[in-house]
């Protein structure tokens, strides 16, 4: 059997002190989909933070083997350039730098790491023109400084063109969905469904049922009070939508680990 | 540090008196002994004005400087600290002693000097030099200077030393200077005014428009003219002229004071371009040493529709003080300021400008970049003062400051003074921090924190660097990486 690209084992984390993560454990393989899903302060997003490796994340316990690697040991630009790509939910503004140079430094970064010659200018403008299709991202948007002014659902696209750029192993995608209205939760959801590939493996975290509709997950997590409290298929899905979480919050946490 | 034996410099500025001055540098063991000890006193300022074969009206304006100086007090109003300075400790002149003192080869240098022009890619013939290393490293230059003076002598350019200017050009010398900055003016100016050691002349005729950038760099003995350098550029009706001083690399010097005068004077329709790269020594990352940079830079657009821009970046020295300004005297003039500034570990840098509008329809316009690092303290002082003729004058300002980390400080004094009603005047003012969020998110792209830092700045300064002539904006971009490194993380 081929190496797994994530195993997350008995992983703990804690923000400020507080215990967040208490032991999750994920297997992803190349080409799956996972969605992670859970109420509020379940830990979803301090997985997806954990993984990429932000500042104020303290890990206390566990391990990650990224492609066989230990990826808690790598800095943030060293996970990204071996493939790992978040999504942020809260994509942040950085004035006076334009996306397209702010993304051709990204690009570039991540393929000289790949040891693939770097793109000039005109080589990169092509690649910006066919990967802006995927998310019908407006040329204009590519111009401006990263993010600022841009509305919700333009910060949301650019991140799904950012990931179509840089070409990841693994995406995690961070409540993608949140702040979005139907249309652009449709062309969201699109591109990264144009972006599933059997090299590709995705951590979709969300609130809602609502998105998965739209990008149908291979599995199903759900995080509860720091632990996977419920793996299954999609279908899992309709069932929380159904009976919502509560239901799971009763189960004794060890016997729906065991996926 | 003129490098030039004084005395050579009455054959007149002939090239072969270049030539001479360059292969000079390597073996000047002979002059040593006409160091001066240190301290300041009339005697001195005689002793340096002989030594310069300087006129008399020269000796009796350095003299007047003096003794204005002797009834002047050292300013505090600015938001520096640094220990007092003792005048009496100061060797006034000393040309071979930074040659006696300096390093035999790029082997006794500071590796983390060269270390810096590498990153700078700064050619290796020319680190050499600005190590300051006791040995020719630049035989081309004498061949580059010599070819531009050439060029530069065809349309009616001059551009020489200041002490070569003493003596070849004095009336002209004697019209203009202390015409912008009066030995009187400040402290530091009158200093300087006393004890000046050499620096730029600069003369662009009628109706000429200099065909070329000029800069510093291509004047043999740049790299030394030292602790109290003097500049006076006079550009005649309908000329132009953009220049250049400084360099991106770090220079070193022993001297710890630095009191430098650039006079501007624009006539009708003319304009001048000055453009400063400053990185004299900062001090170390604790604030131990570095260099004390009091400057007084001044232009004075006399005609109508004249125009005078500064552009700075200021990384270098650890206590910037100076604030290039324009007094806009003709109708219709025109003055300009974009600065970017860094304080970076224990640095402090207090600087902005004056913009006097005197004449009808006067416009100005400033902006300020300041970054502040570390635990570097960032000022920006600037004034706009619109006097009671100056009929429809205009002034638009913006003065941002960037912080990075939490224990340096952005500061802002502008003053505005506004004696006429049809004015127009704009201030806009922003304070911002590169946020570990945004910093994060470089990284979660492949973008290493340093680079991350870097972008962000140089995003930041661009309206400022585009003023700058092409090459130097890069290199002043890259300075800019350098010279906040490790600002991060």
């Amino acid at each position: 059997m081929t190496q797994p690209l994530l195993e997350i084992q008995n992983l703990h984390a804690s923000v400020a002190g507080n215990e967040i993560l208490r032991g999750v454990a994920l297997t992803v393989n190349a080409g799956e989909v996972h969605a992670v899903m859970g109420p509020n302060g379940s830990g979803k997003s301090t997985l997806a933070h954990v993984l990429a490796g932000r500042p104020g994340y303290e890990v206390t316990a566990g391990k990650v083997l990224y492609k066989g690697q230990d990826l808690l040991a790598m800095t943030p630009e060293l996970r990204a350039r071996e493939g790992v790509f978040l999504a942020f939910q809260y994509p942040v503004e950085i004035p006076g730098v334009s996306n397209v140079y702010f993304l051709k430094a990204a690009v570039n970064a991540v393929r000289k790491h790949r040891g693939l010659p770097e793109y000039d200018a005109m080589e990169f403008l092509a690649l910006v023109k066919q990967k802006a299709k995927i998310v019908e991202i407006d040329e204009d948007l590519v111009k401006r400084p990263v993010n600022e002014g841009f509305s919700g659902g333009e910060k949301k696209r650019n991140e799904i063109f950012q990931m179509a750029l840089l070409d990841p192993s693994l995406a995690i995608l961070d409540e993608t969905d949140s702040g979005l209205d139907i249309d652009a939760l449709r062309v969201v959801a699109g591109g990264v469904n144009q972006l599933r590939s059997p090299e590709r493996s995705m951590i979709v975290v969300t609130h809602y049922q609502r998105l998965l509709n739209y990008i149908v997950p291979d599995f199903l997590h759900v995080l509860i009070d720091g632990r996977i409290a419920r793996s299954g298929g999609k279908e899992l899905a309709l069932e929380l939508e159904d009976k919502g979480y509560a239901w799971l919050e009763k189960e004794p946490p060890a016997v729906a680990a065991a996926r | 540090m003129p490098t030039q034996n004084p005395s050579a410099s009455t054959e007149s500025a002939s090239i072969l008196e270049l030539t001479d001055r360059e292969y000079k540098a390597g073996f000047v063991t002979d002059i040593e002994s006409e160091t001066i000890p240190a301290g300041l006193s009339e005697d001195v300022v005689r002793l340096i004005s002989a030594k310069k074969n300087e006129p008399d009206w020269m000796l009796e304006w350095r003299l007047k400087a003096y003794r204005h100086w002797l009834t002047m007090k050292e300013p505090t109003w600015q938001n520096v600290h640094y220990p007092k300075i003792d005048y009496q400790s100061i060797v006034y002149y000393s040309a071979p002693k930074t040659r006696k003192d300096a390093p035999k080869s790029l082997e006794e240098v500071d590796p983390k000097l060269l270390e810096t022009y590498e990153k700078l890619g700064i050619p290796l013939r020319e680190r050499a030099k600005l190590a300051g290393v006791a040995v020719d490293a630049v035989f081309d230059s004498v061949s580059v200077a010599t070819t531009f003076r050439e060029q530069l002598a065809k349309v009616g350019v001059l551009f020489c030393s200041f002490s070569e200017a003493v003596q070849n050009h004095p009336d002209l010398v004697k019209k203009y200077l202390g015409s912008v900055v009066p030995y009187s003016d400040n402290y530091f100016a009158t200093l300087n005014s006393a004890v000046f050691s050499d620096g730029s002349f600069c003369f662009i005729p009628k109706g000429v428009r200099c065909p070329m950038e000029l800069s510093t760099y291509f004047r043999i003995n740049s790299a030394n003219t030292g602790q109290f350098e003097r500049t006076l550029i006079v550009a005649e009706e309908g000329s132009y002229v953009s220049y250049l001083e400084g360099c991106t690399a770090p220079i070193r010097d022993e001297n710890q004071l630095h009191a430098a005068v650039v006079e501007l004077v624009a006539l009708d329709d003319a304009e001048i371009k000055y453009s400063t790269v400053q990185n004299w020594y900062p001090g170390d990352k604790d604030g131990k040493g570095g260099i004390y940079n009091f400057v007084t830079k001044r232009g004075a657009c006399r005609g109508r529709s004249s125009k005078i821009s500064w552009t700075q970046v200021e990384t270098g020295s650890s206590i910037t003080w100076k604030y290039p300004s324009c007094i806009l005297q003709g109708d219709n003039s025109v003055g300009e300021f974009y600065s970017v500034a860094v304080a970076n570990n224990y640095q402090q840098a207090d600087t902005g400008t004056k913009m006097i509008h005197i004449g009808k329809n006067t416009k100005s316009t400033i902006v300020s970049k300041g970054i502040s690092a570390g635990h570097g303290q960032n000022t920006y002082r600037g004034m706009v003062k619109i006097l009671g003729k100056a009929d429809g004058a205009r002034n638009y300002s913006q003065c941002d400051s960037l912080l990075i980390g939490d224990r340096c400080g952005a500061h802002t004094f502008p003053y505005i003074e506004v004696g006429n009603s049809t004015a127009q005047m704009e201030h806009e003012a922003s304070t911002s921090k590169i946020g570990e969020d945004q910093v994060f998110y470089f990284q979660q792209r492949g973008i290493s924190p340093e680079e991350a830092v870097n972008m962000i700045v140089n995003g930041f300064c661009k309206v400022v660097f585009k003023e700058l002539p092409m090459e130097f904006a890069v290199e002043a971009q890259k300075l800019l990486g350098v010279s906040l490194e490790g600002s991060v993380g």
